[in-house]
């Protein structure tokens, strides 16, 4: 049997692909985003795992990277490193998401003073500049 | 101010292993961490965003009535737009990397199937089986070539794809061998056997890699089961991995599950494990009458699944919960749990006074899945989380 196992990984599933985004550039750049940051985490990983060998032992082989399993506090610091890396990528979906609570307060804000509802920071230059 | 507990999920080395499981390289491992991370992130930290979006547009506008009226309010969302085309990414991803993983070592894999295989009349493959359309129409999951193409002589591909792959969609809440389902109804086969309920013969229909039936042929060593599944590739791969973890008494046969094989009345349990939502509405009647006729007198159905689509729900959620029909490769996921699954089994022949529900939680061990045990009481992720509804139906 002959296989490439590089073309068969990528096979696409049955059926169109969803597209999520007014501009299917913006679905396909977001993939191939995706991908890097993944082999970055990939990358920084092993990196860690390298460090903590040279730590522990002061030698370096590559059969034991190959092997080396985090024990359990190992696995968390690594997790949270991920849960860090991963907030930073997505830094802007955390804004538009705190943003919602920046307009609500906004709002109330307005309703409760009379003041201007927006957080645009145009808005707010011109009424501080006139109030 | 004190900073917060972060849930970590185990590392992907905590994977159970047994003698077909794929050997992962450091990198491989490294890649299933990330994803099984960003599927966190997603589900803690952006969803609750698109939720938030979906609240604002309500505040200025009208409420929803139904499903789809969320849907189109959402479209347009962009922290929707994002989260989703992470997710279906995420989905993509596990495939590609699992499959990479999978494939390099393919011939290893299926010498060692074979050899796990070899001489056992518990595997009961039938070239004869059609596959039914809603298996091969869509790949299911994004998992491409679905559970049942076969790359080559006595392939296991498909098997080792979603037993190494499930792990990192589940954020390893199903435990080590991502069978805290079947874990789930030993548990509750213990409970029942306090009433006097003690199954002999078991049946799990639509078994994949046998997962959840494991368990039970573990937990009751002294009870006969047969497995089935439409897929060669994932019975070859299911005989092989109960055979590596010592379990004798499961024979995985290749039937399709609208027409068994098998006497009426001759079993005491019969079991479906988030497999209905991946059948059909011409299949769904004909699988339950089976297990009408299946059944012996005092027997029991467990259908595990999510939730119906009842109006009680709202419609935010039933569409967040229908997502997966579109975007995840599950095309018949709204219909079923549009369904009164209810009536569908009594149009089965089960009396209704005899058809109850409850809930079910994966039963996986808490001190290496601290993450998971807390995801039970208070996250929704609207489908993923391993706590599920099943369905009962006793004859």
């Amino acid at each position: 049997m002959t296989f490439d196992p590089i073309d068969m990984a990528g096979n696409k599933a049955r059926g169109k692909r969803p597209v999520f985004f007014k501009d299917t550039d913006t679905d396909r750049l977001l993939s191939i985003l995706m991908a890097v940051a993944g082999e970055l985490a990939v990358a920084r990983e092993r990196v860690d795992t390298l460090e903590r060998l040279l730590e522990a032992r002061g030698i370096l082989e590559r059969a034991e990277i190959e092997g080396y399993e985090p024990d359990t506090a190992a696995a968390r610091e690594r997790g949270l490193w991920h849960q860090e890396f991963i907030a930073r990528i997505l830094r802007v979906i955390q804004q538009e998401i705190e943003q919602f609570d920046e307009d609500r307060e906004a709002q109330q804000q307005a309703r409760k003073e009379n003041v201007s509802a927006t957080t645009e920071l145009e808005e707010l230059i011109e009424e501080l500049a006139t109030s | 101010m004190a900073e917060t507990d972060r849930q970590v999920p185990p590392a992907w080395n905590a994977v159970g292993r047994h003698g077909v499981f794929p050997e992962a390289s450091h990198d491989e491992i490294a890649r299933f961490n990330f994803l099984t991370n960003l599927n966190m992130h997603l589900a803690s930290r952006v969803l609750p965003g698109v939720r938030k979006a979906y609240e604002s547009r309500v505040e200025n506008g009208s409420a929803p009535a139904n499903r789809r009226e969320v849907g189109e309010l959402l479209k347009r969302e962009p922290t929707y737009q994002l989260w989703s085309s992470l997710r279906r990414n995420t989905m993509e991803m596990r495939q590609q990397n699992s499959r990479a993983m999978v494939f390099r070592q393919l011939p290893e894999l299926v010498e060692k199937a074979r050899q796990l295989n070899r001489d056992s009349n518990k595997l009961q493959l039938d070239a004869s089986v059609e596959i039914p359309r809603y298996v091969s129409a869509v790949d299911t999951h994004c998992m491409p070539g679905s559970y049942h193409t076969e790359y080559c002589e006595d392939d296991i591909a498909a098997g080792a794809n979603y037993d190494s792959g499930i792990f990192v969609t589940t954020a390893g809440m199903l435990g080590r061998y991502s069978d805290g389902g079947g874990q789930a109804l030993v548990e509750w086969l213990r409970e029942e056997a306090k009433s006097g309920f003690r199954p002999k013969r078991i049946l799990d229909i639509g078994c994949t890699v046998g997962h959840n039936i494991v368990p039970l042929a573990q937990a009751f060593p002294e009870s006969e089961i047969v497995a089935i599944d439409v897929s060669a590739p994932v019975l070859r791969y299911a005989h092989a991995r109960a055979r590596s973890l010592g379990i004798d008494n499961i024979t995985f046969r290749q039937e399709n599950a609208e027409a068994i094989a098998a006497e009426d009345g001759s079993f005491d349990l019969i079991i479906t494990s988030m497999f209905l939502h991946e059948t059909s509405s011409r299949a769904l009647p004909r699988i339950l009458a089976e297990t009408h006729r299946l059944l012996a007198d005092g027997g029991k159905a467990i259908h595990i699944e999510q939730p119906q689509f009842t109006p009680e729900m709202p419609p935010y959620e039933q569409f967040m919960r229908d997502w997966d029909t579109r975007n995840n490769n599950e095309p018949f996921w709204g219909t079923l749990h549009d369904l009164d699954l209810f009536e569908a089994m009594e149009k089965a022949g089960f009396a209704r006074e005899n058809i109850t529900t409850r809930g079910l939680f994966a039963v996986v061990d808490e001190t290496l899945f601290p993450s998971a045990a807390k995801a039970a009481e208070d996250s929704e992720d609207y489908g993923r989380k391993p706590a599920w509804h099943t369905y009962i139906a006793s004859k």
